[in-house]
C-alpha cells in the first residue's frame, strides 16, 4: 500500500471523495444562500436556521481537498492555483462574506439585517459562480482563450444553478408549510439549469480531447459506461414527475428532491473522474508526476485512515442530531 | 511594485488579519468551558449569562477565523507554490493534521456547541464545549510547529534543492516551538482576558449592574494580572533561543550594529540603513547583554556581521523589527500596570469600588493583546527575512509568477472586505455589550438556548 504506485492513486481518490462530498454539503448551504432573494425575512431566519450547524463542517471538506491537493501533488497544486488566480480570489472574498454575513446577521442591531443578508447572498453567489468557472476552465485544459472562458461563464452559471437546486432540494426536506412550497417551485424552475449544465459539461468534455471521446466512445467501454446518462436521465425524469406532486399531504417523499440531487452530483462526478484519470493537470501532468515523495505519503495516510473514519462518525452524528423540521431560531 | 513584494504585502495582510481571530478563539474557548463548569458547579445565574454573552462573541469570531483561514490555505498555492515545492514533505504532512485532527473537530462539535445546547444532554454540550476547546489549541499547535520549523529548521535532509523529511521527532519538536508554542498560547489568554475585562469595564461605565459584569471584570483582570508575568518571562526565554538559532534577528530587534560587549538596551533609536547606525539613540546602559547574556560586559552580535564581504546585505530590514518588538513589549508592560493596578483596585475596594478612569483605561485595553500579538508576528516574521525557510529557501525562490497587476487588485478587494469586517465586527461586539445583560428567558438546567 506504500508503495509509489498504490499511494498517489490512493490520494487522488481521497481528494475526489473531499471535492465530492464538498460539492454536495456546501452545494446545498451555498443553494440556500443563493435562494436568499425568493424568500421573505422570517423564511430567511429559517433558512438560515437549517444551515447554522452544519455549513463551517461543510467548508471544511474543501480545505482538505485543496490540503489534498497541497500536500500530496505540490507540483499540480502551483499549476492549477496560478491558473485559476482571480476566480481563486473571487470564491475566497465570497467565501468570506457569506461566512462571517451569516453569524452577523444575527448579532447586528436590529434594521442593519438586511445588508447582511445581501452580503451572504452575494458571497454565496460569488462562491458558486468563481466554482462553476474553475470547474469550466479545468475541463478546457486552463487555458485562457475567450472561446474557453466563454465555456467557463456557462458552468459558472449552471453550477450556481445546479446548487440553487440542491439548496431547495435541502429545504423541502428541512422545512414545511409554505415556505416548503417554495421551495418546491424553486426546484421545479432550477432543474432545468442542472440538466442543461451536466448536459454541456459531457458533451464538451470530449469534444476538447481526443484521449477523453476516444475513452467514452471505444467498445466496450461504451456499454458499461452507458448506465451512466441512462441512470442521470432516468433519475431526472423521476424528479420532475416527483416536483409537480410535492409537497405531499403527509410529508411522504419530502427526501427525495435533495437525494435525487445528490444522486445526480455523484453520478456527474464519477463521470468526471473517468474522463480526466489519470491526468491531475488535464493532459499535462499525471497524478504519479505530481506526486510527492512516498514518504510524507505514507505518514500522511497512517493519520487519515485512523482519523477519517472518526471524522466520518461525528459528521453523521451531527445530522443525526440536527434531524428533523428546522425550527426558527430566536434571535434576540 | 513587483509580485514578490505585492504578495508579501498580501500574504502578511491576510495571515495579520486572520490571527486576530485565532488569537481570540483559542483562549476564549477554554474560558467558555470554565464558565459552564463554574454553572455545571454552583448553578448561579451569572455564569450562564457570561456563557451566552461571550458565546456570541466565540461564534462571530470563529467564523472570522474559518473564513480568513481558508484564504491563507490557497495562499500557498496562488502565490508561493515554490513553498510546497520545496518543502512540501515537511510542510505537507503538519498542514495535513492540522486539517485532520484540528478543523473537523472544532467545525462539527462547534455546531452542537452554539445550537445543540436544547438537542443533546448536558454532558455532550460540555463534551463539546471541551472539543472545541481542544480543537482550536491543536489547530495553533501544528500551525505552531510548521512556522517554528521554517525559523528553525531541523530533522530534515536536501536532496536534489527538496526537502525530506528524515525525522519527524526533530521536525515537531524542532528548537523554537516550545517557546513560540507557549508564547503564542498565553498571548491569547491575554488577549481574551483583557477583551473580558475591558468589555466588562465598558458596561460598567454604561451603568450595567448585572451580576455577571462584577464577575466578568474580576475574572479578566485576575486572568490578565496571572498571566502577564508569565508571558514576560517567557517572552525572554524566546528571545534567548531566538539569540542562539537566529543571532541577526537579535541584532535587529535590539538595533545593534556592532558585536561588541556592554550593549544598551535602547528605548527609543532611529535606525539609519543606509549610514549603517542609529540616530537619536536614548538606552539604558549594559543592559541588552545583561537580558541576553546575563552580564554586563556579554558580547552581544551585532548586524555588521551579517553582511557579506561583496557588500550583500543578509540581515533583516533593522527599522520595522526593531519598532514592532518595541511596542510589543510596551504594550506587555502596560499589560502588567493596568491588570495589576486594576487587581489591587478590586482587591481594596470590590468592583463597585473601581474609579471612572480605571474602568476608561480597562475598555481601552479591550484589544491591546491584538496589537501586541501582531507586532511580535512581525518581530519574527520580519526578523526572518530574507529567508522563508531559514537557510534552506528564500522568499524569493517561492514566489509564483502571476502578473503583478492581478495581485495588486486582488490585494486591495481583500483590504476593503477586512477594512469593513474589522469595523463590523468592532462594532458588533460593542453593540453586544451595550444590550448585554438581557437574557430575559428563563435557564433551569444545564440545557440551555440556543446560543444564537
Ligand atoms: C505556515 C507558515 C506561516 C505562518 C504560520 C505565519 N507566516 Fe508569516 N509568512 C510566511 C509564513 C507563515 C511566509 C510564507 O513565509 C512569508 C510570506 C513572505 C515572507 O516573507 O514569508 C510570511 C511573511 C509574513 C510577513 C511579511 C514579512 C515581510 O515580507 O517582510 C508578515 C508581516 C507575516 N508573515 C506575518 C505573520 C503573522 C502575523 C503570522 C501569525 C499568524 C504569521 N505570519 C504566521
Ligand atoms: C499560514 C498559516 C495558516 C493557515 C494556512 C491557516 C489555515 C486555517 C484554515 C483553513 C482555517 C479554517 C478551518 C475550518 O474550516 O474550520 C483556520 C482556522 C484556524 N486557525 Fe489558522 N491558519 C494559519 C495560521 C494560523 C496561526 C498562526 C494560528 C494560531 C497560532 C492559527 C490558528 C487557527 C485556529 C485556532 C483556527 C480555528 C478557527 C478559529 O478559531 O478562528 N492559524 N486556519
Ligand atoms: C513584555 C515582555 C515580552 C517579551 C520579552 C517578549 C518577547 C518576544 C520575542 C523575543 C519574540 C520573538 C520571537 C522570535 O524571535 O522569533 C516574541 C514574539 C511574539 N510575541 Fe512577545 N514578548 C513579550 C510580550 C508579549 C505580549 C504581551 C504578547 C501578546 C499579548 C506577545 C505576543 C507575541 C507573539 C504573538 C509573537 C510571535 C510568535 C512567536 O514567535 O512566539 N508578546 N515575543
Amino acid at each position: 500500500m506504500f508503495d509509489p504506485v498504490a499511494l498517489p492513486l490512493i490520494f487522488a481518490a481521497l481528494m475526489g471523495v473531499s471535492i465530492l462530498l464538498y460539492v454536495v454539503l456546501d452545494g446545498f448551504d451555498l443553494g440556500v444562500g443563493l435562494l436568499f432573494p425568493f424568500a421573505d425575512e422570517g423564511e430567511r431566519d429559517r433558512m438560515v436556521a437549517s444551515i447554522g450547524p452544519f455549513w463551517d463542517a461543510n467548508e471544511t471538506w474543501l480545505v482538505l481537498a485543496i490540503g489534498i491537493l497541497l500536500v500530496a501533488f505540490p507540483v499540480a497544486h502551483g499549476d492549477i492555483l496560478t491558473a485559476l488566480y482571480l476566480p481563486v480570489a473571487v470564491m475566497l472574498i465570497g467565501l468570506i462574506l457569506r461566512g462571517v454575513a451569516f453569524e452577523f446577521r444575527a448579532k447586528a442591531p436590529l434594521g442593519h439585517k438586511r445588508p447582511w443578508d445581501a452580503a451572504f447572498w452575494a458571497g454565496s453567489l460569488m462562491t458558486a459562480l468563481a466554482q462553476g468557472f474553475m470547474l469550466g476552465m479545468y475541463v478546457m485544459g486552463l487555458e485562457w482563450t475567450w472561446a474557453k472562458v466563454a465555456f467557463a461563464l456557462g458552468t459558472a452559471g449552471a453550477l450556481a444553478v445546479a446548487y440553487s437546486f440542491i439548496g431547495a432540494g435541502w429545504v423541502i426536506l428541512k422545512t414545511d408549510g409554505v415556505l416548503q412550497r417554495k421551495a418546491v417551485g424553486w426546484a421545479r424552475g432550477g432543474i432545468w439549469g442542472m440538466v442543461l449544465g451536466m448536459g454541456a459539461v459531457s458533451v464538451a468534455t470530449p469534444l476538447v480531447s481526443a484521449r477523453i471521446f476516444d475513452k467514452w466512445f471505444r467498445f466496450p467501454e461504451i456499454v458499461a459506461l452507458a448506465p451512466l446518462p441512462l441512470m442521470s436521465g432516468l433519475l431526472v425524469a423521476l424528479l420532475w414527475l416527483a416536483l409537480r406532486r410535492l409537497p405531499t399531504a403527509n410529508d411522504s417523499f419530502a427526501w427525495f428532491p435533495f437525494a435525487g440531487a445528490v444522486v445526480l452530483m455523484v453520478l456527474g462526478f464519477f463521470g468526471m473522474a473517468y474522463s480526466f484519470y489519470p491526468y491531475i493537470v488535464p493532459e499535462k501532468l499525471t497524478i504519479w508526476q505530481a506526486a510527492a515523495a512516498t514518504e510524507s505519503l505514507a505518514i500522511i495516510l497512517v493519520g487519515t485512515l485512523v482519523v477519517l473514519p472518526m471524522i466520518l462518525g461525528y459528521t453523521v452524528l451531527a445530522y443525526v442530531i440536527f434531524r428533523g423540521k428546522a425550527t426558527k431560531l430566536s434571535y434576540d | 511594485m513587483d509580485t514578490l513584494l505585492l504578495s508579501r504585502i498580501q500574504f502578511a495582510a491576510n495571515i495579520s488579519f486572520h490571527i486576530l481571530f485565532p488569537t481570540i478563539t483559542i483562549a476564549l474557548g477554554w474560558v467558555l468551558l470554565f464558565f459552564k463548569l463554574r454553572f455545571n458547579r454552583t448553578g448561579e445565574r451569572k455564569w450562564m449569562d457570561l456563557y451566552l454573552f461571550w458565546v456570541k462573541v466565540f461564534a462571530l469570531s470563529f467564523a472570522m477565523g474559518v473564513v480568513s483561514g481558508i484564504t491563507m490555505s490557497f495562499q500557498f498555492g496562488t502565490n508561493w507554490p515554490g513553498f510546497m515545492e520545496t518543502v512540501g514533505n515537511v510542510a505537507g504532512p503538519l498542514l495535513a493534521y492540522e486539517v485532520l485532527t484540528a478543523f473537523f473537530l472544532e467545525a462539527v462539535f462547534l455546531g452542537i456547541m452554539l445550537f445543540g445546547a436544547s438537542r443533546v444532554p448536558g454532558w455532550l454540550h460540555t463534551l463539546a464545549t471541551f472539543l472545541v476547546a481542544f480543537g482550536t489549541t491543536m489547530s495553533a499547535f501544528w500551525i505552531l510547529v510548521l512556522n517554528s520549523w521554517m525559523h528553525t529548521p531541523a530533522g530534515h535532509e536536501l536532496r536534489d534543492g527538496v526537502v525530506y523529511a528524515a525525522d519527524w521527532w526533530a521536525i515537531i519538536f524542532n528548537p523554537s516551538m516550545p517557546y513560540r508554542l507557549t508564547h503564542m498560547l498565553l498571548a491569547s489568554g491575554l488577549t481574551v482576558a483583557f477583551l473580558i475585562a475591558g468589555l466588562s469595564a465598558y458596561r460598567l461605565l454604561r451603568g450595567d449592574r448585572a451580576a455577571e459584569v462584577a464577575t466578568g471584570l474580576r475574572f479578566g483582570v485576575i486572568l490578565g494580572a496571572v498571566l502577564i508575568p508569565a508571558q514576560i518571562v517567557a517572552g525572554d526565554m524566546h528571545g534567548l533561543n531566538t539569540l542562539e538559532h537566529q543571532p541577526a534577528k537579535v541584532a535587529a530587534m535590539e538595533g545593534n550594529w556592532e558585536t561588541q560587549g556592554n550593549v544598551p538596551l535602547l528605548l527609543f533609536a532611529l535606525p539609519d540603513e543606509v549610514a549603517r547606525e542609529n540616530r537619536l539613540e536614548l538606552g539604558i546602559p549594559s543592559m541588552a547583554s545583561v537580558i541576553l547574556k546575563h552580564d554586563p560586559a556579554g558580547v552581544v552580535p551585532g548586524l555588521d556581521d551579517f553582511v557579506a564581504a561583496d557588500g550583500t546585505v543578509l540581515h533583516p530590514p533593522v527599522a520595522a523589527v526593531f519598532w514592532s518588538f518595541r511596542v510589543m513589549v510596551g504594550i506587555g508592560v502596560l499589560m502588567l500596570l493596568v491588570s495589576w493596578g486594576a487587581a489591587f483596585l478590586i482587591w481594596r475596594r470590590g468592583v463597585e469600588g473601581v474609579p471612572r478612569p480605571a474602568l476608561m483605561g480597562l475598555t481601552a485595553m479591550s484589544f491591546a493583546g491584538w496589537g501586541a500579538t501582531l507586532a511580535g508576528w512581525y518581530t519574527t516574521e520580519i526578523g526572518r527575512q530574507p529567508w522563508l525557510v531559514q537557510g534552506v529557501l528564500t522568499v524569493e525562490q517561492a514566489v509564483g509568477d502571476i502578473a503583478s497587476g492581478m495581485v495588486a487588485t486582488t490585494l486591495v478587494a481583500y483590504l476593503l472586505v477586512y477594512a469593513a469586517l474589522l469595523a463590523a465586527y468592532v462594532g458588533v461586539i460593542f453593540h453586544l455589550a451595550r444590550k448585554g445583560g438581557r437574557y430575559d428567558a428563563p435557564v433551569a438546567s444545564p440545557g440551555m438556548q440556543p446560543a444564537e
